[in-house]
């Protein structure tokens, strides 16, 4: 979570003087003219008042330290004071935060708690998904989908540096994909894959993505919302006000880059999370390193209408 | 042994043309496919023929052993002498032997004779083949015509021996053009298309040249793809064999696409500045725009082929090479995505929740202050403005007029070179003219125009669609004049061919 977990717990009392986590707290008294005076109370109302102000900034996810000087003011002293740190950590924790770094290229890194009140409610997502199981079960894989097209590898996603670009088009198309190879499988082998009509909770994921339609006609020219590239589209809309992503273009239904607040955020909570419930249900994914995320077959390949697109440019 | 002439075939294409004669020319073509197909017949003769022989010789492929032959004798010939009898039946043994490998030898060796005799054609006088096929003629009488052709000839040799030697048409058929990839769809598009178009059946042109098309597209989406894959991750590909066989046959194929649609380009141009028809002319031009259109595609994809390879090794450095990471991250497509697709949507909806809920980061909720709205649902909503802001008024400086000649005296100017067309003139005709104004400024503007017309602006009265245009020439006489000195011009003025220009402008853009 942080770097200064090893400091004593005394280190509130600390004169806040000190720079740097791994400083050992017996050196405290070998440096006797610390600029603090002995006696001051540790924690004044301004402190707590200013570490209150670095985790709002936390919480404007779009706002980077390099913008703002008094963002990365308090950054600096969130790294060099252990004591503030503890103070600003403890203001998040109260608030129902989770703090997954402090840097200054993702800023004050905090994501919401469970039950917190900044989390976010599928309900409050998407009308439709507390409703229509299928509707739920789309709007989830969007996102699922999203990161992994954003951190195809393994590595990519524990590369700090990487920076992923996905397209909604990308992502519709590989996901198809998938689907397209399960539909194959099944029908291979001979499965009925059609769900029974009184248990539609029992009918597969791929499905439910091949069954909907990648796009629709709509009166004003927009996306439409049911649609696959409809719900992706809305997936990557609210990630980028997540900060998340940034537009970086209009080809493909939209050109998106990730930032480092969305890599923490899928490879510390998201991924663990889906994987613990994934393995709950009793599957228990093995690979072998070997790559996963296959281009299509070039042979059984159609084009859609703008494939050749790219070209024009 | 013969060929049989097709009238029928000939004559529906001929009442298709474009023009208004069925000439020679448009049956050429057939003729000249006739006598190729004629030339394969012997070899489908000797097929079945081989019934007819004493003995049970339908094992024996007899027209794969005849092109084995013609082979074997073309690939003996140098520019003297080519093979004898015996060392093409030695050479023919082991593929006959191969047919039936139970017959006993001596009956092998009858066969690779009797096909090579065949070839010969040892029965007939003239020791060759004869076809007949029909043409039209010129004036339009349908003529029936007999084609002789020799496979394999007999020629002398050194001391009196007798050598083999495949025929022209044997090479050129048999060896050459049955040599052809004819499941390839698209060498199979491009024969049609050029055939197509030297018949004049533009219809079906262009859709084929759709088709050629949207088989470039198809080449440029699989590179694409492969590309993209390889950006994410470089093991999903297959760098080693596959990727670069498919890149060097891309490259073949750009390089023989952008030969063949040049020439059908140049083909089509020809086809649209011949035609009569206004609606075939249309359709050339369409088609003109089509094959551009491919061949900048082709373009393009060369230049991605050459860039594939660099991206490549950036991708490789990138992932490959790069210091592996401190903790082994999450396989998001392999071990959630992947997994997850094939459950029942009631347990895989636990995964995706949980995946959201936890990936989708925090919100502020909003919280409203009555007072806040009690303001906002009081202030009444804005007028829009339709108009902008006021422009304001523009400042303008007459600048001064500096120019040596006033439009009066240009115009004056004009009317003095205002010449008829089969009529010019002397400069020192014209000048003198000018001095009669009393204008002393007029016979300098005069000349000036004139030396200017000496270098006709040719290049701006075409695309402009001038209809006259103003020239001068010199034909070495001296010009006498008290004030100016050189040669005295003619000039004159030529009548341009506008709606030829703008034909022409049209089909350039």
């Amino acid at each position: 979570m942080s770097d200064h977990d090893a400091e004593h717990p005394d280190a509130w009392t600390e004169p806040s003087a000190y720079a740097g986590p791994s400083t050992p707290y017996a050196g405290d008294s070998a440096h006797p003219g610390a600029a603090e005076p002995a006696g001051q109370p540790p924690v004044t109302p301004a402190d707590a008042a200013d570490a209150a102000r670095l985790v709002s900034f936390g919480l404007q996810p779009k706002l980077l330290p390099a913008r703002d000087a008094e963002y990365a003011d308090l950054l600096r002293r969130y790294r060099e004071e252990s004591a503030f740190a503890r103070l600003a950590d403890a203001v998040a924790t109260g608030l129902g935060l989770i703090v997954l770094e402090v840097s200054p290229r993702a800023g004050m890194a905090v994501t919401a708690g469970e039950d917190s009140v900044f989390a976010v409610r599928m309900g409050d997502y998407a009308r439709r998904a507390s409703s229509d199981a299928a509707d739920r079960f789309l709007h989830g894989l969007a996102h699922l989908a999203v990161a992994a097209l954003a951190f195809p590898r393994p590595e990519d996603l524990a590369d700090d540096a990487y920076i992923g670009r996905i397209t909604v088009n990308g992502v519709d198309a590989f996901v198809r994909q998938a689907c397209r190879r399960l539909e194959e499988r099944a029908e291979e082998q001979g499965d009925n894959t059609d769900p029974a009509s009184d248990a539609p909770g029992l009918e597969a994921g791929w499905r439910i993505y091949a069954r909907r339609s990648a796009t629709g006609a709509t009166k004003d020219a927009r996306r439409l919302a049911g649609s696959t590239t409809g719900i992706i589209g809305k997936a990557v809309a609210f990630l980028t006000d997540s900060g998340f992503l940034q537009r970086t273009g209009d080809d493909a239904g939209g050109a998106y880059r990730t930032t480092a607040r969305y890599q923490l955020q899928v490879r510390d909570m998201a991924g663990s999370a889906a994987m613990a419930e994934l393995l709950e249900l009793g599957v228990v994914p093995v690979t072998d390193g070997s790559a996963t995320l296959l281009p299509p077959d070039p042979d059984s390949m159609e084009l859609a209408a703008d494939a050749g697109l790219p070209f024009h440019s | 042994m013969t060929s049989p002439a097709y009238p029928d075939t000939a004559s529906p294409q001929l009442s298709a043309g474009p023009r208004p004669a069925p000439g020679p020319a448009a049956d050429e073509g057939l003729s000249r496919r006739l006598r190729a197909l004629a030339c394969t017949a012997p070899l489908h003769d000797l097929d079945v023929r081989k019934a007819n022989l004493a003995g049970e010789y339908t094992v024996y492929a007899m027209a794969e052993v005849a092109l084995a032959a013609i082979d074997h004798v073309t690939l003996n010939m140098d520019f003297d002498t080519g093979a004898d009898h015996d060392q093409i039946v030695a050479r023919l043994l082991p593929r006959v032997g191969a047919q039936a490998p139970d017959r006993p030898v001596a009956e092998h060796e009858r066969v690779a004779r009797w096909v090579l005799e065949n070839l010969i054609n040892v029965g007939s006088v003239d020791r060759g083949f004869r076809a007949v096929y029909g043409t039209f003629g010129p004036d339009g009488v349908y003529v029936r015509r007999d084609y002789d052709f020799k496979l394999i000839e007999e020629v002398p040799g050194y001391g009196g021996t007798v050598y083999l030697r495949a025929t022209d048409e044997a090479v050129n058929v048999l060896v050459g053009a049955l040599d052809t990839d004819v499941t390839s769809a698209q060498i199979a598009a491009e024969v049609k298309l050029e055939v197509l178009i030297s018949r004049g059946r533009l219809a079906d042109a262009q859709l084929a040249a759709e088709q050629a098309r949207y088989r470039t597209v198809q080449y440029a989406e699989t590179l694409r793809r492969t590309l993209e894959a390889t950006r994410r991750n470089v093991r999903a590909v297959d760098w080693l064999h596959t990727v670069p066989d498919m890149i060097a046959e891309a490259l073949d194929h750009v390089a023989d696409r952008y030969r063949h649609e040049n020439a059908i380009l140049t083909n089509i141009r020809k086809a649209r500045d011949e035609a009569e028809d206004p609606e075939h002319k249309r359709r050339a031009a369409e088609l003109v725009d089509i094959v551009k259109d491919c061949i900048r595609r082709h373009t393009q994809l060369q230049s991605r082929l050459l860039e594939a390879g660099p991206l490549f090794r950036a991708e490789q450095d990138r992932q490959a090479f790069a210091p592996p990471a401190a903790h082994a991250g999450l396989d998001l497509y392999g071990q959630l995505l992947a997994p997850l697709l094939p459950l029942p949507v009631e347990q895989s909806t636990r995964a995706t929740d949980a995946f959201f809920a936890h990936g989708t980061g925090l919100r502020t909720p909003t919280s409203v202050r009555v007072g806040d709205l009690v303001d906002l649902l009081l202030t009444p909503p804005l007028e829009r403005e339709h108009l902008g802001a006021e422009m304001p008024e523009p400042d303008l400086i007459a600048t001064p007029d500096d120019s040596r000649f006033s439009e009066e005296q240009l115009a004056r100017a004009m009317t003095l070179l205002d010449l008829e067309h089969d009529a010019p003139r002397r400069l020192s005709g014209l000048l003198a003219e000018a001095r009669r104004t009393g204008d002393t400024d007029l016979p300098y503007l005069v000349a000036l125009l004139a030396v200017h017309a000496a270098s006709p602006p040719v290049g701006t009265a075409y695309r402009q669609g001038e209809r006259r245009l103003l020239f001068a020439v010199d034909d070495g006489a001296q010009l006498d004049d008290p004030e100016f000195g050189g040669a005295d011009l003619i000039v004159g003025t030529a009548l341009l061919d506008a709606a030829g220009m703008a034909a022409d402008r049209k089909e350039a853009s």
